[in-house]
């Protein structure tokens, strides 16, 4: 792995509704990789997801994240995402009065505003929009829809991908995008995700399952337990811990 | 306290009768007379009345608004027309001051005996017609509002529909307020006659020009004949230093469908009073009204649906926004009498409460006197939904963009109801500028 190095995370401590969730989180993730961060539940996954892209409710209280250099902790969500973070959500946020259309140009004019890049105009978009909705097999009509209203569970995340496709970000954290997916789903999502990775882009793929990583499969595998990432490995230990499962982590990660 | 704030208003109206309106004629004359000794009777209301407990008129009633003068500032045409609905082909009528402004009017030919512009040109002439509805439904007995409007209102729109016509393109009457250097009423007067079997839209559009303190008192008739149906917008943008009462009262005929939407986005103060009274059997009435209030903004609609006859469907559907201290009431009666079987009646009233400061005091009354009826209220105060609000910002969207966003998708279920698209946009544009506005204070 050559990229440089885009997120760098050292002794992170966070905590959400007073509980402290990470207890001195490391990791580093380079330009260009993909890493799967596995774990069972209540280890920290999400709440891992949700500092990354600055969910007001979770609070940093020691340690660092770098991301392209830079100290991330004080950032805003928006500006992070303008910046090239993405979060997609493990629950899409149903917001009935608002269109997807509406929305996606919104963010991505924001996004492109930031970057310094000519503003899309409705036709321009709905061009661009098509185009990606390919990618994850989406009927054009989810696109006057209000945003995720009524969508099915795979329809959200196709919608999530969709929103990752269009905003076309340097590091894009999939959060359990594999949870209440049937397998064709699963195909259509992982296909769409497997179509974004390039040498620009890293990714940071949570699940609790191994499942969703025989189709985007990682460069890197981490276990994390009890607030903190416990072991590292190869893409090998993903099934070495579908055999096994979380119990020996659990139980190593007290040991230790 | 130095004097009754009613003397000048009673001294201002002897200079006003016999100066200004002695050719008014003998009908118009004995009505504005009677008015001003109503007001002079009851004067302001005051908090007392049940009615005007969360309205408090009292800094209005001390200040010595004197009539204001018409077109001060030598409008242009263009200024109008950054006002105006270009996107779609309206007719255009513009009143400054309180009075018809020609030059500034861009009507549209219409066919058929429909009758649309200044009230002051037709009252003279078209005795008929304007005596029999003008005061008919806004009666100066125990309003003093209307009562102070009805003696000295100048001009206002009429429009008469007659039986069986449409008239296509919208009618967007411009009441403008000009601010002068000294604190100046207006009294609009509104005459909407809508004959059986006819069609139109209208949109009464209050706006201010200029700061400075100024008050308008608006007073609107509407009747609805037999199977007439009529679409009615009224949306308030007046600056923050001008206070905004309006009385609206309605009367419905057999099979009639009114359709109203009251937006209020600006004004120091703002009193919608309205009376709908569905007086034939089967007529159907919408009332939809969306506010929204910052600052020390205050922000009142009282609503009265009155089932008169049986069949009849009233829906009201009010929401509003309250930001920092500003202050909400919605107080809506439904009265279904003794007559009125088969009634279906439902109201709604649901409220974004975005700081600990601002209030909202909303108050459905039910009035039933007949037992087949079906009629149901609710009423809710929320705030902004932080999962969503992280989701927009999530995707790049700033903070107070994404607060707007949240707060136009509530207020969607208001404008959605407007039935002409081209003015449905618009008005969420407007909607969509104003919440971006009704940002938190800084701390």
């Amino acid at each position: 792995m050559s990229g440089d190095v885009l997120l760098q995370i050292e002794d992170l401590h966070a905590t959400a509704a007073g509980n402290e969730i990470l207890k001195g989180l490391d990791l580093t993730l380079r330009a260009g990789e993909v890493h799967a961060i596995m774990g069972p539940n209540g280890s920290g996954k999400s709440t891992l997801a949700n500092v990354l892209a600055g969910r007001p409710s979770v609070e940093v209280t020691a340690g660092k994240i770098l991301y392209g250099g830079r100290n991330l902790v004080e950032m805003p969500p928006e500006e992070r995402a303008r910046e090239g973070i993405f979060l997609a959500f493990q629950y899409p946020v149903e917001i009935p009065g608002v269109t997807n259309m509406y929305f996606l140009k919104t963010a991505l004019n924001a996004v492109r505003r930031h970057q310094g890049k000519e503003e899309f105009d409705a036709m321009d978009f709905l061009t661009l929009a098509r185009q990606k909705m390919k990618l994850v097999e989406m009927d054009e009509k989810m696109m006057s829809r209000a945003i995720n209203e009524g969508f099915s569970g795979g329809e959200k995340k196709r919608n999530e991908v969709l929103q990752m496709a269009i905003l076309e970000p340097r590091l894009a954290i999939l959060d359990e995008t594999d949870s209440g997916l049937d397998i064709d789903a699963l195909k259509i999502v992982s296909n769409g995700v497997n179509s974004l990775r390039s040498p620009e882009r890293s990714m940071l793929v949570i699940t609790h399952y191994q499942r969703l990583l025989d189709y985007i499969v990682p460069d890197r595998v981490h276990v994390l337990a009890g607030g903190r990432i416990v072991r590292s490995g190869a893409k090998e230990l993903a099934r070495e811990l579908e055999a096994q499962g979380y119990a020996w982590i659990e139980g190593g990660a007290e040991a230790r | 306290m130095s004097k009754d704030p009613r003397e000048h208003y009673l001294a201002g109206f002897d200079r006003f009768a016999a100066q200004e309106r002695a050719n008014d004629p003998a009908w118009l004359r004995a009505a504005r007379k009677d008015a001003i000794q109503r007001f002079g009777e009851a004067g302001f209301p005051t908090t007392k009345l049940e009615d005007w407990r969360y309205t408090n008129l009292a800094p209005l009633a001390r200040t010595p608004f004197e009539l204001a003068a018409p077109d001060p500032a030598r409008l242009t045409r263009s200024e109008i027309e950054r006002l105006s609905f270009p996107v779609f082909a309206c007719s255009v009528f513009v009143f400054v001051n309180g009075r018809f402004v020609p030059e500034l009017s861009a009507p549209r030919a219409l066919s058929g005996g429909i009758q649309v512009g200044s009230l002051a040109a037709v009252l003279p002439r078209l005795g008929g017609l304007v005596d029999e509805h003008l005061g008919s439904l806004a009666r100066p007995e125990g309003e003093p509002l209307v009562a102070l409007n009805t003696a000295f209102f100048t001009d206002g729109v009429f429009v008469h529909v007659p039986a069986g016509e449409t008239i296509e393109a919208p009618i967007h009457v411009v009441y403008l307020s000009v601010a002068q250097s000294r604190p100046t009423i207006s009294h609009p007067r509104t005459l909407v006659v809508a004959g059986p079997g006819s069609r139109a839209t209208v949109i009464e559009d209050f706006v201010s020009l200029g700061e400075g303190s100024a008050l308008t008192n608006a007073v609107a008739e509407v009747v609805l004949g037999d199977g007439a149906i009529l679409e009615h917008v009224t949306l308030q943008r007046e600056h923050e230093d001008a206070a905004h009462l309006a009385t609206l009262r309605v009367r419905q005929e057999r099979d009639s469908r009114y359709r109203g939407h009251a937006i209020s986005l600006g004004g120091s103060l703002t009193r919608n009073d309205v009376v709908a009274l569905l007086d034939g059997t089967g007529a159907d009435c919408e009332l939809n009204g969306f506010y929204v209030a910052s600052g020390a903004q205050h922000v009142d609609n009282h609503t009265t649906i009155d089932h008169a006859r049986p069949h009849g469907t009233s829906r009201e559907y009010y929401k509003g926004v309250l930001q920092d201290r500003a202050h909400g009431v919605f107080a809506g009666k439904i009265v279904v009498r003794p007559d009125a079987q088969k009634t279906s009646a439902q109201q709604t009233n649901k409220n974004l409460l975005l700081s600990a400061d601002a209030e909202i005091d909303s108050k459905p009354q039910l009035e039933i006197f007949a037992d087949d009826v079906k009629c149901s209220h609710g009423s809710t105060i929320g705030q902004i939904d932080e999962d969503a609000l992280f989701y927009l910002r999530a995707r790049g969207i700033e903070l107070g963009a994404a607060r707007a966003l949240l707060m136009r998708a509530f207020a969607a279920e208001i404008t959605a109801r407007i039935g002409v698209a081209p003015l449905r946009e618009r008005i969420d544009e407007l909607l969509l500028a104003r919440l971006t506005r009704a940002q938190p204070e800084a701390a």
